[in-house]
């Protein structure tokens, strides 16, 4: 599925860097742990998390994720944004606690 | 280890700078694409050069990353100066972590990197000498698929 229908359907909202939601999302990985993610996360998924620190991009674009889903209403730190800006990682935010976003990305991208 | 015939490119990583870590595995994973190594490689490349940077981020004070590129493998050299680990089995194992509190608040120290790096590595050694560093050595292999 396009990012753009799971930013749609979710109502996500973003952050930075729209241009790339043409993107494909292969599916989603929810943790908080940036090791966890680097190790079993996968190209294209959606990485559904609360860290807001700017550590997160380079995990993002190491791993070329799709985007990353702040939850909570997180804000993303200042230098967050930029960094995201500079490398082109796409920023989402939902109001959704993780467990309740990362249940309606599955099932989007189930159906 | 021994120098092969092969271009070799030095980065330096400097201690407790989180505002900059990611940057030297991501200018690898660069380096990589535009050379046109094949993307599972990299991938592979990119976590075991993220993982060794940030160990030297969180517990050294600082070190260097050599890049090695031979016709037949890539090399990842990665040395530091900072307290070392006394037990090596130890710090190898999953789960395994020293990180400050301060770090696992941020996600760092779910004790997954060195896992991590050997798992992704098709050669691996890590050396230490208390008090003075820590050396990693990493080869993936090119021309074959693994994983
Ligand atoms: N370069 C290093 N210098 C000194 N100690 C290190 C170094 N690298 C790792 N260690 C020690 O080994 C432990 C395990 O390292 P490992 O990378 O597997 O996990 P971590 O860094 O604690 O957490 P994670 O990598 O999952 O964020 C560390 O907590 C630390 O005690
Ligand atoms: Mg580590």
């Amino acid at each position: 599925m396009k990012l753009k229908d799971v930013v749609d359907k979710l109502e996500l909202k973003v952050l930075t860097c729209e241009d790339k939601v043409g993107a494909e999302v292969s599916g989603g990985y929810t943790s908080d742990l940036l090791s966890d993610v680097m190790a079993n996360s996968k190209e294209g998924n959606l990485w559904i998390t609360l860290q807001t620190h700017q550590n997160i991009v380079a995990v993002a674009k190491l791993k070329d994720l799709s985007g990353i889903v702040l939850v909570n209403e997180r804000q993303p730190d200042v230098d967050t944004v930029q960094k995201a800006t500079a490398e082109g990682v796409l920023l989402l935010q939902t109001s959704e606690p993780a467990f309740v976003i990362s249940g309606k990305l599955y099932q989007l991208l189930g159906a | 280890m021994a120098e092969e015939n092969g271009l070799s490119q030095v980065f330096e990583i400097t201690g407790k700078d989180f505002g900059r870590a990611g940057t030297i595995s991501t200018k690898i994973k660069e380096i990589l694409q535009e050379i046109g190594i094949d993307s599972a490689v990299i991938r592979r490349a990119a976590i075991a050069a993220y993982e060794a940077e940030m160990n030297i981020v969180m517990y050294a004070q600082r070190g260097t990353l050599t890049l090695t590129l031979t016709p037949t493998a890539i090399r990842l050299d990665v040395d530091d100066e900072g307290p070392g680990i006394e037990d090596i089995e130890l710090a190898m194992q999953e789960g395994f972590s020293t990180a400050t509190d301060e770090m696992r608040e941020m996600g760092f120290g779910a004790g997954m990197g060195l896992p991590n790096i050997r798992k992704n590595s098709d050669e691996f050694a890590i050396s230490s000498t208390p008090g003075k560093g820590t050396s990693i050595d990493v080869v993936l292999n090119l021309n074959q698929v693994a994983e």
